[in-house]
């Protein structure tokens, strides 16, 4: 194209843009007192500034289309540090050492969102294991992220269960909901399971919300005991101290968990998962038990879900059906796609992302959501696999040796 | 006797109460089943489409009526038509920014570029309008002729029966008999065949989007002036339901949108009508996981083997 050409087309898209936004961008009515403002400074912003980003749109999109086979740089300078050993221990070692110190070196304030992002991290890597290896479309993961929580809030309320106790208890009770809504729906394909996981998310909360008589209904349950440190119980006066050890303990379950989804995948259950993703007809032909597999996959998630659930009610020590809408789910999932289906560094980035970025855009005011959902679009359209793709061990056949 | 007869007109209340919220989201629905039938695609967006109609309508009524505008008819067609406008357009650059550049990508990229179109576009009407909930004109004038029968059928509601009964006769001529809608239907059965025979892809599904963006603008339109006010949040729940009623149906199937939309529609209305008015979306999700769990292509799916 022409340079003349594209300022055309940019134009075009400019009085498109103008027409498009024009009732409800210019016109403001007031029904109250009748009265309508016209904002037409309005107009002359969306005018400029879709004509410039529409140059951006297609310059990026061009590029997109015209590399898409070869590894960009970012993908090739990871694929260095993953092989070379010397680097990327010297960089989990720096990461090491930042984590650690982090409490040490920012804020209480800065401790707590950053506490908040690894247990999106742990959400994320659960999740992880049943979108992004088994292949199974959740979208209802916050139900059983949302019965930990609960199951650790009404222990605690009625029984005084401890911190610790209840973390595998929580655990437990999320992983027999995923076995009980995964062995009717696993049947189910693709979309209809989507479908079904996020109707069974509704379904729970809106019980949480209504039951009051055991759920204590919207108001939610307030006074969660903080988790004790080995049998010592943090006094509430201490709140920085309180948080510094939350964060500590979401760390070590971030890295427990890595540590852990990384040895499951390549074992025979993850290479299942794995194969049942790509091909479910080949898979059962190879004599995996479909059933079963996606049920340890169900479970397995749903038990990181409620782990954290736990977690989360023991940080805010108090919860309300309010924290666990469909949007968390959509959240969740969105970590999970943006950084990269099945790839675990690509899932951690995810949530940083998602997890800091609107925090620290608090200054924006409102606009930190509708730059939030704008930089998802973006984000897929130039970049679908995600920001950080999973790569396949690739096991290379060295041909200069001879053959016996 | 006079129970009896209390009974039954409850139940007749209830029935068309069903009847009315079923016709609209069988309206939402048949946008959420057409895009799916063709790009396998759940478009999130969709509920925000039908909010975006709600709310261009309400501005052009509201603009009218303090310009001195006062002819009911002309009001009501003027803000449902820039209404419908309007939402095709909305529909059409949707399409056109967040998913056709993704034809080719992984499943969930679609589906995550839609989410985050619904986000933007929810806080786009909040940051542009309001927050609050705006009162919504009455745009249906009372029928005189339903004076009678006014206890259990006003006129907002036998609008609304009528104009989706109309509705759904119009896309099935559209579908049934016309080019464009054998496009359609070609492209929903295999698209790089469609493609091979000089059907342009493309149009076919931004025709597609923009028929479905339309249905639901008249479906905002109908609701608000139901239902009285309208806010910038009444598409997230409404977009669910309504996919909800397309997968209930059968996902793809259009007299199994429609079906979905009535069945989902009763269902809460004698669900709250009988049981307990706190559990209205209980009931609809409940029925959505029983019948996936028997039935799991819908009433109407088809059942298709998986090819191997």
């Amino acid at each position: 194209m022409t340079p003349l050409k594209h300022i055309l087309r940019s134009i075009m898209i400019s009085i498109w843009f103008m027409f498009l936004t024009f009732p409800l961008m210019v016109v403001y009515i007031n029904p109250l007192n009748y009265t309508v403002t016209w904002r037409w400074k309005n107009m002359i912003m969306v005018g400029i500034g879709t004509f410039f980003a529409s140059f951006f749109w297609r310059r990026f999109q061009n590029r997109t289309v015209g590399n898409n086979d070869k590894p960009s740089l970012g993908q090739k300078t990871l694929n260095h540090i993953y092989t070379s050993p010397e680097i990327s221990r010297m960089l989990l070692g720096v990461l090491i050492l930042f984590t650690l110190s982090f409490p040490f070196i920012f804020s209480t304030y800065q401790t707590n969102v950053f506490t908040t992002a690894l247990m999106y991290v742990v959400l994320g890597l659960g999740l992880n294991i049943v979108v992004g290896l088994a292949g199974l479309l959740d979208l209802g993961y916050v139900a059983f992220y949302a019965v930990g929580a609960y199951s650790y809030a009404l222990l605690n309320h009625h029984f005084g269960v401890g911190f610790w106790v209840a973390l595998p208890l929580g655990a437990l009770v999320a992983a027999f909901f995923g076995i009980l809504l995964g062995i009717p729906v696993l049947r189910l394909r693709g979309d209809y399971l989507a479908i079904v996981t996020l109707g069974f998310g509704e379904i729970i909360r809106l019980i949480l919300e209504n039951w009051d008589k055991v759920f204590f209904g919207p108001s939610g349950i307030s006074n969660i005991s903080r988790p004790a440190f080995f049998g010592v119980e943090l006094v509430e006066k201490s709140i920085p101290h309180a948080i510094k050890y939350m964060y500590y303990l979401v760390l070590l379950l971030v890295l427990f968990t890595i540590f852990f989804v990384n040895r499951l995948k390549n074992s025979r259950i993850g290479r299942a998962w794995i194969a049942l993703r790509e091909d479910e007809i080949a898979c059962q032909a190879m004599g995996i038990n479909k059933m079963r597999t996606k049920l340890t996959a169900f479970a397995l998630g749903a038990t990181w879900a409620g782990m954290v659930g736990v977690i989360f009610a023991a940080k805010t020590t108090f919860i309300n059906p309010a924290s666990f809408t469909f949007m968390e789910s959509a959240i969740i999932l969105s970590i999970v796609v943006l950084g990269g289906m099945g790839s675990i560094p690509g899932v951690i980035l995810g949530a940083f992302f998602l997890v800091l970025l609107p925090e620290y855009f608090r200054t924006l005011g409102d606009y930190r959501m509708l730059a939030f959902g704008a930089s998802m679009v973006i984000m897929m359209v130039f970049r679908p696999q995600g920001l950080i793709s999973h790569i396949r061990t690739k096991y290379n056949f060295n041909a200069k040796e001879p053959l016996a | 006797m006079d129970n009896l007869q209390v009974e039954l007109q409850y139940f007749l209340e209830l029935f068309l109460g069903g009847l009315t919220k079923g016709s609209i989201y069988a309206l939402i629905a048949l946008g959420y089943t057409m895009v799916y039938g063709i790009i396998e695609l759940i478009n999130f967006a969709h509920g925000e489409i039908y909010m975006i109609g709600a709310f261009t309508a309400l501005i052009i009524a509201t603009v009218l009526n303090i310009m001195g505008v006062n002819h009911a008819a002309l009001v009501l067609l003027l803000s449902a038509g820039g209404a419908v406008v309007y939402a095709s357009a909305y529909g059409y650059t949707v399409e056109k920014i967040a998913y056709s550049p993704l034809r080719n990508a992984p499943r969930l990229s679609p589906l995550i570029s839609a989410i985050g179109m619904s986000i933007f576009l929810q806080n786009y009407v909040l940051l542009a309008q309001t927050s609050n909930f705006l009162p919504f004109p009455k745009l249906i004038p009372e029928f005189e002729f339903l004076e009678p029968i006014s206890h259990i059928m006003g006129s907002s509601e036998f609008t609304i029966i009528c104009t989706t009964s109309v509705i759904m006769v119009l896309l099935t001529i559209l579908i049934k008999f016309t080019k464009i809608g054998k496009a359609m239907r070609a492209t929903a059965q295999d698209k790089s065949m469609a493609l091979l025979l000089g059907i342009n892809v493309n149009h076919v599904i931004s025709f597609t989007f923009i028929i479905g963006s339309a249905l639901a603008a008249v479906g905002g339109v109908l609701i608000g002036s139901q239902m009285g006010q309208i806010n910038f949040y009444i598409g997230f729940i409404a977009g669910i339901k309504a996919f909800t009623a397309a997968v209930l149906g059968g996902i793809g199937s259009i007299p199994g949108a429609v079906l979905g939309g009535l069945v989902l529609g009763w269902t809460e209305s004698f669900g709250t009508g009988y049981i307990s008015s706190d559990y209205e979306d209980v009931f609809a999700f409940t029925l959505l996981v029983l019948i996936l769990i028997f039935k799991p292509s819908g009433i109407l799916g088809r059942n298709t083997s998986q090819k191997v």
